[in-house]
């Protein structure tokens, strides 16, 4: 296995799809193939994420399937791998793409074949993100994936587009440009990219406060945090229903990722210094945004919201630098990606059929789609941290960390429980519960039977992380016993 | 034989829920309702099998299913854990369940979507189910939720009804506020024990009687601190006083369910928690009168309420209410055996009065107010002596189940020389006569006297079919025959081998107890029904003559002590007034307005400047250098 360059291909593919795409004339009658070229080239790649995850050794904490190739002088080097935490990330997002795909067979009305090429482009940003070895071949990968996004959003959204998206751009590249400082320093005070040589280097306290402010920037808008956040709700209301998925789903956890990669490892004194800002912000996230998603009237909006609150778990367990803070963080990650990225799905579907996002436009849709209401119902009880489905694993895993840090906090987070059932509740009621007394949705339809197949992986997967995390949980246990391992011998 | 105990009802769930997407039709739903009942009924057999061969040599099973979760040095696992107190709980909720189930065929009979409640209900018995059969908090925890949410989509079963929707909602918060505290207390327990296995905590909770833990900046003793959080969770779960609300508007749900899951099982789930974490409660003196004051106080103030309410269903869930009163203040004087011994009983004879009450408002066609009943007990005979054998249990008549079992727990209050004990002994015999007062107000307003139905309705008045009435007559066995049956195990001499240590029991000396005090309980219910039934049999103008001259009390106790009002000024309201406040002007105005849309339009304001000197005519320039070079000389001139 080890000879093959199974991450280049898994990076390289998408591109591949791009340019079979561009030899196929876009007309209406071809979109079809399309359409299929690119599905196929996405689930090709999911199958050969799941040969990574497979003959992953679970037991090694360290970069596996390593590549390193000759590309700007000695220092700097195409330099890629996965360990226990990116893998999962990977197989993440080789799983959502084609469920993206999927899912704008109908609702892009025009330049149906940018927008695949768009999508599969960003998919090569993200799985470059999680692979990366390299820190400035990360960071490529991470601004990257900007462009596509932005994109997806400013030709395919909704009325306020351009706003939303320009918010979106602008926000998160101007966080990110102290980090490509930081970077930049970085290279010349250890005179590598190399991102393992990196995380065994011991920065200077000074420096190690300014590199984490740098890198803080950057994450702090992509995560979002609060007070940071306001991009994401406008990005999400005006993205198409598969640019919300992935944004959701997947770029909110790029900064997560980086979190724990870059901030906590290489400069733990820094962030030991910085944590109790980083839960006083998370936790005003938690009961902040919660707060605002209860009066929301758009159920996108309402949506964003909440994911914002379910990230500031995420940040509250990274910081808590015990071994329950990180796993639940990054299941939290993991779950939020499948649940969000589910429940953008849904108001896809409801908006597909009736084009309003408008809460109060809807009411007693049970009536008329069972099935609809089901795979709703299932997703909003993970959204709420219900035990038995994955929003609760990372959710408990979290707070029992935080209330070993500091009682006051785990007991502010943990009213983030309460509110987050009554927002969800609140949502699936005036949706789906009443009566159908709307004329334009007397004839609404039920799940296709398209829509069902996307659905069902995302059922089984809530559940079954719910239930038994148990493979999740150990395939992350070693490499984030390293973090902690290198953590603590810096901190010493 | 313990493993089908518990899966059956999933499979159930799990059949019901796939046939429940078909179009619905007759044979689709009789299937499905033969199979969830059978399984069930087969569950209950087991159970009360695994009870019975335990009787007097009690053992304890244990089974270990697979890992749930794994993290660093916490590790949980889904297993079956059965000793003496899980037995009682299954016999409860299989038994009941299972003539739930039945019961369900007849009064769901003109409901189209059959399949969806009977999964339903089996999603609700097998989250019990795990609940009870925990051997450590976290699986404790999902059947916790898991009960929760049977119980939120059972109430919100009507979901065209708005009421219903609400009352479900609010079930599920109220609830959720409760586990707020469990978690909480989950949290403490793996902070102070390493562990949430039931066995460590339990076996280590002497050597931490002394530990302090620093809770918000408050050292507090660690088992005292485990307690009180556990204890709010209990609280919401069985609806004591302040976390109460949501349990009266949960009759919005279908009778069936009232009867099971808010009367005899998931409303019991709090004192179960308590009673199971006896050996911790017992080590602290604080959190056990906590326990008997919430305790006593709801049993009282549900009592009151419940004295002039006019929904049928309603007069019965605060009796729920204040019977779970009762549970909690007799563990929170440490008599643990009394309480479970209340549970049992109360399990069969309120979900007997349930039932009774949802086969009345199948016979009234759906009436549920008993101002517009009277006289029916002509038309439904069996109804009536069933619901009569339901409330003199209920009041505590001489050897019925519920005379032992309240009579012991009053008896446990006066014998108690603990904090509150005689709080608890007076308000619990005074509830005494309220409940046997409102029971039998609701008895004769429905059955007895003349009818204030309209004439037409009260000709087609019918009795209920015998699928609805063998599971009353069934109940009815159970609410008469099982305290005396069961009294010597739960707390009389067996009582030490048949709980076998799943439960602190205290050894007082034998105290003698007056004849008088013995049976004052059952005298002061006989004077409730006396008071009944001069007040609404015989002389009819009373009660409004009563009302009128204590108007004041009369609104309060109407209006449920003003709780929900209070709530929705203190919580709902602000609630989303704050969440519009941080959302416009937070977010909208100051987030927004002086970051990203602020930045951005200052650089516009900064390049229009900017743009603005640049003209483009040689002149302007020409006179920009002109005017900078004499600058220059200037400053050449005079600094240098």
């Amino acid at each position: 296995m080890n000879e093959l360059p199974i991450l280049s291909i898994l990076l390289i593919l998408p591109v591949i799809g791009i340019l079979l795409l561009t030899f196929i004339s876009s007309n209406s009658e071809s979109d079809a193939n399309l359409k299929q070229t690119a599905l196929w080239v996405s689930f090709l790649n999911f199958i050969i994420s799941l040969v990574v995850l497979f003959n992953f050794n679970q037991l090694d904490p360290n970069f596996q399937f390593v590549e390193k190739y000759y590309w700007l002088g000695d220092t700097i080097s195409y330099q890629v791998g996965v360990d226990g935490i990116s893998i999962l990330f990977v197989v993440l997002t080789t799983f959502l793409v084609p469920i993206c795909i999927l899912a704008s067979y109908n609702n892009i009305k025009f330049s149906m074949k940018e927008y695949l090429i768009a999508f599969l482009a960003l998919e090569t940003f993200m799985i470059g993100v999680f692979i990366s070895m390299d820190l400035i071949l990360f960071y490529l990968f991470f601004e990257g994936g900007l462009i596509p996004m932005f994109l997806i959003i400013g030709i395919w959204g909704g009325e306020r587009r351009i706003y939303s998206t320009f918010k979106f751009f602008l926000y998160t590249l101007a966080g990110s440009v102290f980090m490509l400082l930081a970077v930049i320093f970085m290279y010349w005070e250890v005179g590598t990219s190399s991102i393992p040589v990196l995380l065994q280097h011991e920065f200077s306290y000074d420096a190690q406060i300014i590199l984490w402010l740098a890198f803080f920037a950057s994450f702090v808008v992509k995560i979002p945090m609060w007070p940071f956040h306001t991009w994401l709700p406008d990005a999400h209301v005006e993205a198409p229903t598969a640019g919300s998925v992935i944004l959701a789903g997947v770029l909110l956890k790029l900064a997560g990722y980086g979190f724990i990669r870059f901030s906590i490892t290489m400069f733990p004194d820094a962030s030991h210094y910085f944590a109790p800002m980083i839960y006083a912000l998370s936790i005003i996230a938690i009961i902040f945004t919660s707060l605002i998603a209860l009066v929301q009237e758009d159920m996108k909006k309402l949506i964003a919201y909440s994911s914002v609150a379910h990230m500031g778990f995420v940040t509250l367990g990274i910081f808590t630098f015990t071994i329950q803070g990180i796993e639940g963080a990054i299941i939290q990650m993991i779950s939020h990606g499948i649940v969000s990225a589910a429940l953008f799905l849904c108001v896809g579907v409801v908006y597909d059929r009736i084009h309003t996002r408008e809460i109060e436009r809807y009411g007693g849709l049970v009536n008329r789609m069972p099935l609809y209401s089901f795979s709703f119902m299932i997703f909003i009880l993970a959204s709420l941290g219900l035990p038995g489905t994955s929003g609760f694993v990372g959710e408990f895993l979290v707070l029992l960390s935080i209330f070993s840090v500091n009682t006051y906090f785990a007991v502010f987070a943990t009213t983030g429980v309460v509110l987050a059932a009554t927002y969800s509740l609140w949502l699936y009621r005036k949706i789906i519960f009443g009566q159908l007394i709307k004329d334009d949705l007397k004839d609404i339809l039920d799940l296709s039977s398209r829509e069902i197949i996307i659905f069902v992986p995302l059922i089984l997967l809530t559940i079954l992380i719910g239930i038994y995390p148990i493979p999740v949980l150990e395939l992350i246990e070693p490499s984030s016993q390293l973090t902690l391992e290198i953590i603590n011998g810096k901190m010493n | 034989m313990i493993h089908s105990i518990v899966l059956l009802p999933l499979f159930g769930f799990v059949i019901s829920c796939l046939f429940s997407f078909f179009k619905s039709d007759q044979t689709i739903d009789r299937i499905t309702q033969i199979v969830t009942s059978l399984f069930i009924s087969i569950s209950a057999i087991l159970s009360f099998y695994l009870f019975v061969i335990n009787l007097s040599d009690p053992q304890v099973y244990k089974f270990t299913l697979f890992t749930w979760i794994t993290s660093g040095d916490l590790s949980v696992n889904w297993s079956l854990y059965i000793d003496a107190v899980t037995r009682v709980m299954l016999v409860v909720i299989t038994s009941v369940s299972a003539l739930v189930h039945i019961y369900s065929i007849g009064y769901m009979s003109h409901d189209d979507s059959k399949p969806r409640f009977m999964g339903y209900l089996s999603l609700f018995t097998f989250a019990m189910i795990m609940l009870v059969t925990a051997d450590n908090f976290l699986q404790l925890f999902f059947g916790w939720e898991g009960v929760g949410l049977a119980s939120y989509l059972l109430i919100g079963f009507w979901y065209k009804k708005p009421s219903a929707n609400a009352a479900a909602i609010k079930a599920f918060i109220v609830n959720r506020v409760g586990d707020f505290g469990l978690a909480l207390g989950i949290f403490t327990i793996y902070m102070v024990f390493g562990s949430i296995d039931y066995q460590v905590v339990f076996e280590n909770a002497e050597k931490f009687n002394e530990t302090n833990f620093n809770f918000i900046g408050y050292d507090i003793n660690a088992i005292t601190l485990i307690c009180f959080l556990l204890f709010i969770g209990a609280m919401g779960k069985s609806a004591q006083l302040f976390l109460h609300t949501w349990l009266p508007d949960a009759m919005e749900g279908p009778t069936p369910v009232s009867a099971l899951i808010h009367a005899a099982t998931m409303v019991t789930a709090g004192v179960f928690l308590v009673v199971r974490c006896s050996p911790l409660f017992d080590l602290s003196v604080e959190a056990s009168s906590f326990v008997t004051l919430v305790g006593a106080s709801t049993a009282f103030f549900a009592a009151t309420i419940g004295l002039v309410q006019n929904d049928i269903k309603r007069v019965i869930a605060y009796s729920t209410c204040s019977q779970l009163g009762y549970m909690f203040f007799a563990a929170g004087l440490g008599a643990y055996g009394a309480a479970m011994f209340h549970l049992f009983t109360h399990a069969f004879f309120k979900a007997l009065l349930f039932l009774g009450a949802g086969s009345v408002i199948h016979s009234v066609h759906e009436e549920q107010d008993i101002r517009k009943m009277g006289g029916i007990y002509i038309f439904t005979p069996l109804t009536h002596a069933m619901m009569v054998v339901g409330t003199i249990s209920l009041m505590g008549f001489p050897f019925t189940s519920g005379f032992y079992s309240k009579d012991a727990i009053i008896e446990a209050a006066y014998l108690s020389d603990a904090m509150f004990s005689n709080y608890a002994y007076f308000l619990g015999t005074l509830g005494v006569v309220m409940t046997s007062f409102y029971s039998w107000r609701l008895m004769f307003l429905t059955f007895n006297g003349n009818t204030r139905m309209e004439e037409q309705k009260f000709r087609e008045v019918h009795e209920s079919p015998y699928v609805m009435l063998i599971p009353l007559f069934i109940l009815a066995i159970g609410a008469l025959s099982f305290g005396y049956i069961f009294k010597s195990y739960f707390i009389g001499g067996a009582s030490v081998e048949f709980w076998d240590h799943s439960i602190a029991i205290h050894h007082h000396e034998h105290h003698h107890i007056p004849f008088l005090i013995y049976y004052l309980p059952a005298m002061l219910g006989i004077l409730g029904f006396i008071i009944a039934w001069y007040m609404y049999l015989k002389n009819t103008k009373l009660p409004a003559a009563v009302a009128s001259l204590n108007e004041p009390l009369y609104k309060f106790l109407l209006n449920k002590w003003y709780f929900d009002e209070l709530y929705q000024y203190v919580f709902v309201i602000p609630a989303r007034g704050i969440g519009k406040f941080f959302w416009k002007i937070i977010d909208g105005y100051f987030i927004d307005g002086f970051g990203p849309n602020g930045i951005a339009s200052m650089v516009l304001k900064i390049s229009e400047k900017a743009r603005s000197i640049q003209t483009g005519f040689i002149y302007h320039y020409a006179f920009s250098i002109l005017i900078g070079l004499s600058f220059l000389i200037t400053y050449f001139i005079f600094v240098i």
